[in-house]
């Protein structure tokens, strides 16, 4: 009784043979009111869709062969990356414009190989002891570096003796509720800053399958996937960290990958076991890192001058948007 | 009459100013003394009250007398007092002369812890503040979203094994590793294929560069750490024995091609050592016999 209820009427061979059901044109499952048999229905419509896909697929895979090699290429699936707005501020690796200012930014006595990097990593006030270690691991990681207790002093009075100490580079680790949360990252004479949101921090003792410490010599540094100019700053900011001339007894490598905005930290050991293979086992902390903000000139959150700061309603609104 | 306020409000009836806990009796009456509930301090029931509060970094005296008690507007009467501290105790005491001993107390006690605490606000101000910035959920939820998806897609170990293997091929490491290309080995392999055996035993002690013959053994073996353990205690000593290495390596030079197949030849006087050196348990007491 009714449209569609149950059996449907228009079958004849009743509910066990659910291939040859026909459905009034005017007909849709929600309409029906009873809850059990709506969703029988749906379930009946759903493997019918299920049914015409398959069939639908191997039609084309048929299709496909019988054309051999005439056939189309396969369809590249859309990923995000592929989909990803250009952005007018890519670098082009032959722009003279964007040697030129590399070669009279900030940086450009480190690319010279004037200024070996020096780098002082703290914390904020009263760091617990998950931030304390990380310092410390981070501190063997980057070669050159010293940790220092913050105890309440204020960067702008630390900046001018670490200038006056000679070092190159300041990091400060933010820690909120007793995980490390934030990076600022500063080159020292009067080089820009860098705010970071810091992520899924994991020490050594968390990560599996980890090798030993590692040791005393100059990693490589990897910088993956900065294209913008606002990433080939970032990357060189970061590269600056790491002397220059890496030893490659140490088979170490520290990576910055940067992937939809996101800045992955690993560090490695590498073994070449041939020349199409190589084995790479994580050793030393990890952590991802988002930029929130770049400013000209050392740190200074009032009267800087920024470069970039992440402005969430301005340049969240499209998932294929990235500026790194 | 104020006895009369009293009874009704501080003991028996309800007062909307009185709070109770467990041990106490708080006054949350703005003009209070004191804070407590108390006969004495209860500015309602008594008609010849006064407190010190501060506004903005300023105190206050406020006074109440008996007189003004049918003018609730006029009722407390208000004196500013000096910013120095002795001269404003003294104000204290020109005002509440002839007033009752706990009142003047107990106002300047009042008006010490306030200024107290204005200094301390003071020097705080001075001091960094942590800013706090709330979390808003939402985001922070998009962005751990997006950065497990971003971590997923960045597939990080091949594209750190890819850059390194490119650097590899570019020459960045130079004379370290020696992993010959195909028609040149082949080539050389007929020829070097005797010196290969003299400088087995040499090969197999350095464990820090590749030994080609070596390799095939390392690629048969599923831990890597094993490897690793061993190559970071040799690596110093074999420092020295680069040069000579590089040396015996160039003579003997063997195809890295894709299979073992072509490299039997080599492969077979490698053999006894092949077989034990599969077996990863007896692997330490290879490597022990090679050195």
């Amino acid at each position: 009784a009714g449209d569609g209820s149950g059996p449907v009427p228009g079958d004849a061979t009743g509910p066990s043979a659910p291939q040859r059901v026909l459905f009034p044109p005017t007909f849709s499952v929600s309409e029906i009111k009873n809850k059990q048999r709506r969703h029988f229905m749906f379930l009946r419509w759903k493997q019918q869709q299920r049914k015409e896909k398959l069939a639908l697929k191997k039609k084309r895979k048929k299709e496909r062969e019988a054309l051999g090699d005439k056939a189309p290429p396969k369809a590249v699936p859309k990923t995000i990356e592929n989909q990803r707005v250009y952005d007018e501020t890519t670098v082009d690796p032959n722009d003279e414009e964007v040697a030129f200012d590399e070669a009279t930014d900030e940086f450009a006595p480190y690319f010279n190989r004037q200024t070996v990097p020096k780098i002082l990593i703290t914390t904020s006030d009263r760091p617990h002891g998950r931030t304390v270690r990380f310092c410390e691991q981070l501190a063997t990681v980057i070669p050159n570096s010293h940790v220092y207790y913050r105890r309440g002093l204020a960067l702008k009075r630390i900046i001018p003796q670490c200038i006056a100490r000679d070092f190159t580079d300041l990091i400060v680790i933010n820690e909120d509720r007793k995980i490390p949360n934030g990076l600022v990252l500063s080159h020292l004479p009067d080089g820009p800053t860098a705010h970071f949101r810091m992520s899924s921090v994991r020490l050594r003792k968390e990560i599996k399958c980890k090798g030993k410490e590692p040791t005393e010599h100059v990693p490589e540094v990897i910088l993956n996937n900065f294209t913008t100019r606002l990433g080939h700053s970032i990357g060189r900011m970061l590269a600056a960290l790491f002397p220059h001339d890496p030893q490659f007894i140490g088979r170490q490598v520290a990576t910055f990958h940067n992937q939809r905005d996101y800045i992955f930290f690993r560090f490695h050991r590498y073994i070449f076991k041939s020349e199409k293979k190589v084995g790479i086992q994580e050793l030393g902390p990890r952590f991802t890192l988002k930029l929130r903000s770049l400013q000209k000139g050392t740190f200074d959150s009032k009267f800087g001058e920024y470069e970039w700061i992440h402005k969430r309603r301005e340049m969240d609104t499209s998932r294929r948007k990235f500026h790194l | 009459c104020p006895q009369v306020v009293w009874s009704m409000l501080g003991n028996r009836q309800f007062c909307s100013y009185k709070m109770t806990t467990k041990t106490q009796n708080f006054c949350r009456n703005e003009y209070n003394l004191t804070g407590l509930c108390n006969r004495s301090s209860c500015p309602l029931a008594n008609s010849q009250y006064a407190t010190v509060r501060e506004e903005k970094g300023r105190c206050y005296l406020y006074m109440k007398t008996i007189e003004r008690a049918a003018f609730p507007r006029r009722l407390w009467e208000r004196v500013l007092l000096s910013k120095n501290y002795e001269k404003a105790l003294e104000e204290i005491d020109e005002n509440l002369i002839y007033w009752p001993r706990f009142i003047r107390h107990k106002c300047k006690q009042r008006f010490t812890k306030i200024t107290q605490y204005l200094i301390r606000i003071r020097k705080l101000t001075l001091k960094r503040q942590r800013k706090l910035v709330p979390l808003r959920r939402k985001i922070e939820r998009r962005e751990n979203r997006r950065e497990e998806k971003a971590l997923i897609a960045a597939q990080l170990d091949n594209a750190i094994e890819k850059e390194l293997l490119e650097r590899l091929k570019q020459d960045t490491y130079g004379d370290i590793y020696n992993f010959p290309i195909h028609a040149f080995d082949k080539a050389l392999q007929q020829q070097d294929a005797e010196s290969e055996s003299e400088s087995e035993a040499e090969r197999e002690e350095d464990d820090d560069d590749e030994d080609v013959n070596k390799r095939e053994f390392v690629e048969a073996e599923d831990s890597e750490l094993s490897d690793f353990e061993d190559m970071d205690k040799l690596e110093t000593s074999s420092e020295e024995e680069q040069e000579e290495e590089e040396e015996v390596e160039q003579k003997a030079k063997i195809s890295k091609s894709k299979g073992k197949t072509p490299l039997k030849g080599p492969a077979r006087r490698k053999r006894p050592h092949i077989e034990i050196e599969y077996e990863e348990e007896t692997e330490p007491s290879t490597k022990t016999k090679a050195a």
